[in-house]
């Protein structure tokens, strides 16, 4: 980076700074009566799917849900990492645990209505907890089968009572959860959108395209995946937590779909929108960060690019090609591909910086240490010449996305100088992810991304590399290198109980375990990559929360 | 009768000798000779060809390899050294863009988004696109020659049959069945008996560019075949006896020939913008192999900042196929026994 550019980016820290102390300085009142109102007008390639919160699974809604859906606790609409913290929701305080860590009571705040309406209850609670296995939510399985009765419920989602799980006590108002064994990361899992209580009443099938009343500040009114999707302010809606669901600024927010990132890029310089979802084309980055740079916000993310090789296939089944691999990549060529520096950082390791366990270390470089300097090609070639495996065919499959495709071209084209026959596919991104997580596909090496659902190690090294989640033949199988190793998986284990009473011990533990896996490379990290908001001049005072990303109710437009 | 049959024989009936005592064939030539644009057209195609045919020359001369990365590459430009994916310097410093055209001897044509040489790649690629295009047309006109043969002179059922199965192809828009054949069998290795083709084979587009453009020649053919059938010179052969497959070979087949060689610049032309548009949309040509289609799907996304990456490999497709156009036209028009020289 030049002097030139670090003027430009202190320049630009220093306006959002001013612009952040601004809105501290100034009573949110006085900011309200000058700044509500309008519309907010955003762009996407694509709809994100479902609208029901319980079912879907995308960061283009779950941005949304924060201001339509609330939970028993929430994560603060902050910015940055103020962003992760946890602040009680619909619940008045949240609860210090009982029972040995199992058992956590939940005060219902009162006064609370649902944007139809109908009054917040107990029951409400304990049928939207029921409702996440009735509808077979993605992560009923991960993330909520810790809580008593939920063993049944994913046998028999339709008839799920979660009985002895989830209590409800009208008369105090209570909802008492309990669980199978303690769990550190419980209030985690309760404060994403899977956990959102809804009305008692709503159906107990994915909705689909069909709004269901929330208690945030906006509801959902129209949406048509092919066209739009519309919110507006929730007439139901009272401030109860200015962090927990603050109201918002604007009056309505339109979600347009349809443009190409080119179109959604232009569509934001001329005005005709105020946000782009998908990230700037890579094109058209030197331009909107020369002549928009007052328009955009550049933030990291605690996610990674990542290489994942099938432990289980030739050649990758040997650790010493995998090493090789690890050793090989030009971590700086795949940054330049991603946007650059300003936009990405090299990484080795699986945990990303600033992330609860992280510490830096990189063992696949020229010269080992904290951080990664270059490709040691030498090395990597010795490694697969005593793995006997030189000139096996290898596929890497990406997606068809712009910077995916070149990842996996750019992957083909290392594992060509190693010696092997390879060559990329690259399959539409609405399938790739599932395709590349069945066995029966027989994918040797894939190009994946992951963002973390919520601030724990165990998200990534738990989630990704587990042997529970590995399910062969199924398309929901996270654990794409099919890596299980039982040794690691009981530190896991050990690490997740320490972390109820011990989360810095944990932590150190987990940082162990980053390292083992690298040791084991099931996956070659790629990079960290950092996210670019690029936003009209008429919006303000944006927000960006390192768990949920754009905070669109603090914003304005006028 | 007995004068006729050595005639058809010999020498084609229905393309007669000329007044000057030329037989078609040189008559022909010489038209073509005489025709500006087709002179214009064969010599852009020949200069086209050969260019592609000495790729691994100006590779070789520029250092690059067009099939693998050089994202972190440094190349000379006017004495100095300079990375061929540039990172911006202006503003936030956002983006990292591949080095334009230096007009020089390397990286003529600037870098694609692997930081690879564009102009090797376009010459590499037109490699494999000229190479498609004429396998699948020699295919297609080899198919379409038996089956509008067989089927115009056989007739009755034989001709139905294969007219209905003609009707079946032709009722499908040629890129959908292109593109669904090629979705169909690249998604796995497809296998022949004791060959096995892998999904990244060039035999694969080749094969199904081949097939899609039978039945546009086979019914031309079946129509003149079934006219040559009741014509006196095949008639007389019959009378006499002659077999099937000398009567085919020498009367029909000759007399066929030049609707097939008609077909050829056309089908060329077709070929290479079928194959273009099916590697365009990732199902034709496969990484890290190139084709003209290929690279223009990696100039896609940087329409923007290096349009040269795109434009060049259309540029190309557009001589090429423009060039085979006039040079079909004026091949139909030299093998038009009607037409008259100026």
């Amino acid at each position: 980076m030049n002097g030139k550019t670090l003027v430009t980016l202190l320049a630009a820290g220093l306006t959002l700074a001013s612009t952040t102390s601004l809105v501290s300085a100034q009573s949110r009142a006085e900011l309200m009566a000058a700044h509500r109102g309008g519309t907010l007008k955003l762009v996407a390639r694509a709809a994100g799917g479902t609208i029901d919160p319980h079912v879907n699974y995308t960061l283009q809604y779950w941005q949304l849900y924060q201001s339509v859906y609330d939970g028993l606790v929430a994560f603060q609409k902050g910015d940055g990492i103020d962003g992760t913290v946890l602040v009680p929701d619909l619940a008045e305080a949240i609860p210090e645990a009982t029972n040995d860590g199992k058992t956590y009571v939940f005060k219902l705040r009162s006064g609370i209505k649902f944007s139809d309406g109908t009054d917040l209850g107990v029951d409400d609670v304990v049928a939207s907890f029921q409702r996440i296995f009735k509808v077979s939510s993605p992560t009923s399985g991960t993330f909520y089968n810790g809580i008593v009765g939920a063993d049944a419920c994913i046998a028999d989602p339709a008839t799920c009572t979660l009985d002895g799980g989830v209590i409800s006590d009208a008369a105090a108002g209570t909802v008492t959860i309990n669980l199978v064994a303690p769990d550190p990361e419980f209030f985690f899992k309760i404060a994403v959108p899977h956990a959102s209580i809804l009305p008692a009443e709503a159906p107990t099938t994915d909705v689909g395209v069909a709004p269901i009343a929330g208690t945030g500040a906006y509801m959902f009114t129209t949406y048509n995946p092919n066209e739009s999707l519309v919110m507006v302010r929730n007439p139901n809606f009272t401030e109860w937590s200015e962090k927990a669901q603050p109201d918002g600024f604007v009056d309505s927010i339109e979600f347009g779909f349809g443009l190409t990132d080119e179109g959604e890029v232009t569509a934001v310089q001329n005005g005709q929108a105020d946000w782009m979802f998908d990230q700037p084309p890579t094109d058209r980055l030197a331009e909107i960060g020369t002549n928009y740079a007052d328009q955009v916000h550049v933030n990291p993310l605690t996610a990674f690019w990542y290489a994942p090789m099938n432990v289980n296939l030739a050649p990758f089944n040997d650790v010493r090609v995998r090493q090789a691999l690890n050793y090989a990549i030009d971590r700086d060529a795949l940054v330049g591909i991603f946007g650059g520096q300003v936009l990405a950082q090299p990484v080795c390791q699986i945990l990303p910086p600033g992330f609860p366990g992280h510490e830096d270390f990189c063992t696949y470089t020229t010269d080992p240490g904290t951080v990664w300097s270059a490709p040691d090609l030498e090395k990597a070639k010795a490694l697969v010449e005593e793995s006997g495996t030189k000139g096996q065919t290898v596929t890497v499959i990406s997606d068809d996305t712009a910077v995916s495709r070149e990842v996996g071209t750019y992957l083909a084209s290392v594992l060509s100088d190693l010696g092997y026959d390879a060559s990329v596919k690259a399959i539409s991104a609405n399938i790739q992810f599932t395709y590349i997580q069945n066995t029966n596909n027989n994918v040797q090496i894939s190009v994946s991304q992951w963002y973390q659902d919520y601030p724990a190690a165990s998200n990534f090294l738990n989630v990704l590399l587990s042997c529970a989640s590995f399910h062969p033949g199924s398309d929901s199988s996270v654990n794409i290198a099919g890596f299980c190793d039982k040794d690691i998986d009981a530190r896991m284990q050990a690490a997740m109980a320490q972390a109820v009473t011990d989360p810095e011990g944990a932590n150190v533990e987990w940082a162990k375990i980053d390292r083992a896996m690298m040791d084991a490379a099931p996956m070659a990290p790629l990079f960290t990559p950092k996210h670019v908001d690029f936003l009209s001049k008429r919006v303000q005072n944006f927000t960006f929360s390192n768990q949920f990303q754009w905070v669109m109710a603090l914003s304005w437009v006028q | 009768m007995t004068d006729a049959a050595p005639a058809s024989s010999e020498m084609p009936a229905a393309v007669p000798e000329n007044k000057d005592g030329r037989g078609p064939w040189a008559t022909a030539l010489r038209r073509l000779r005489r025709s500006r644009a087709a002179i214009v057209s064969a010599l852009i195609l020949a200069l086209i060809v050969l260019a592609c045919a000495l790729a691994p020359l100006y590779a070789g001369l520029a250092g690059s390899d067009p099939f693998r990365s050089n994202l972190g590459g440094k190349i000379m430009v006017e004495g100095k050294r300079v990375p061929v994916m540039q990172p911006s310097t202006t503003g936030l410093g956002l983006g990292v863009t591949p080095i334009g055209p230096t007009w020089g001897t390397a990286y003529m044509l600037g870098a694609d988004t692997q930081g690879r040489d564009v102009a090797a790649r376009l010459l590499y690629g037109g490699r494999n696109s000229l190479f498609i295009a004429a396998s699948a047309t020699a295919i297609c006109l080899v198919l379409a020659a038996f089956v509008g043969i067989v089927a115009g002179f056989a007739g009755g059922v034989v001709d139905m049959v294969l007219s209905r199965i003609l009707d079946v192809l032709w009722a499908f828009p040629v890129y959908l069945l292109a593109i669904s054949l090629s979705i169909v069998l690249l998604n796995s290795s497809f296998t022949l008996g004791p060959v096995t083709i892998t999904s990244g084979s060039l035999i694969l587009p080749i094969g199904i560019i081949g097939v899609i453009y039978v039945p546009y020649v086979a019914r031309p053919v079946r129509s003149k075949v079934l006219t040559l059938r009741q014509s006196e010179f095949v008639l007389a052969s019959i009378g006499l006896g002659m077999p099937v497959s000398r009567i085919l070979t020498r009367d029909i087949l000759p007399n066929v020939i030049p609707t097939l060689i008609v077909f050829v610049p056309i089908l060329l032309a077709l070929s290479i913008v079928t194959e273009s548009a099916l590697s365009f949309l990732s199902i034709g040509v496969q990484p890290p192999d190139a084709s003209w289609g290929t690279i223009i799907q990696d100039g896609q996304s940087l329409l923007y900042s290096r349009p040269t990456v795109a434009l060049a490999p259309g540029i190309a497709i557009v001589l090429t196929v423009l060039a085979l156009n006039v040079l079909g036209d004026c091949l139909r028009d030299a093998l038009d026994p009607r037409f008259k020289l100026g």
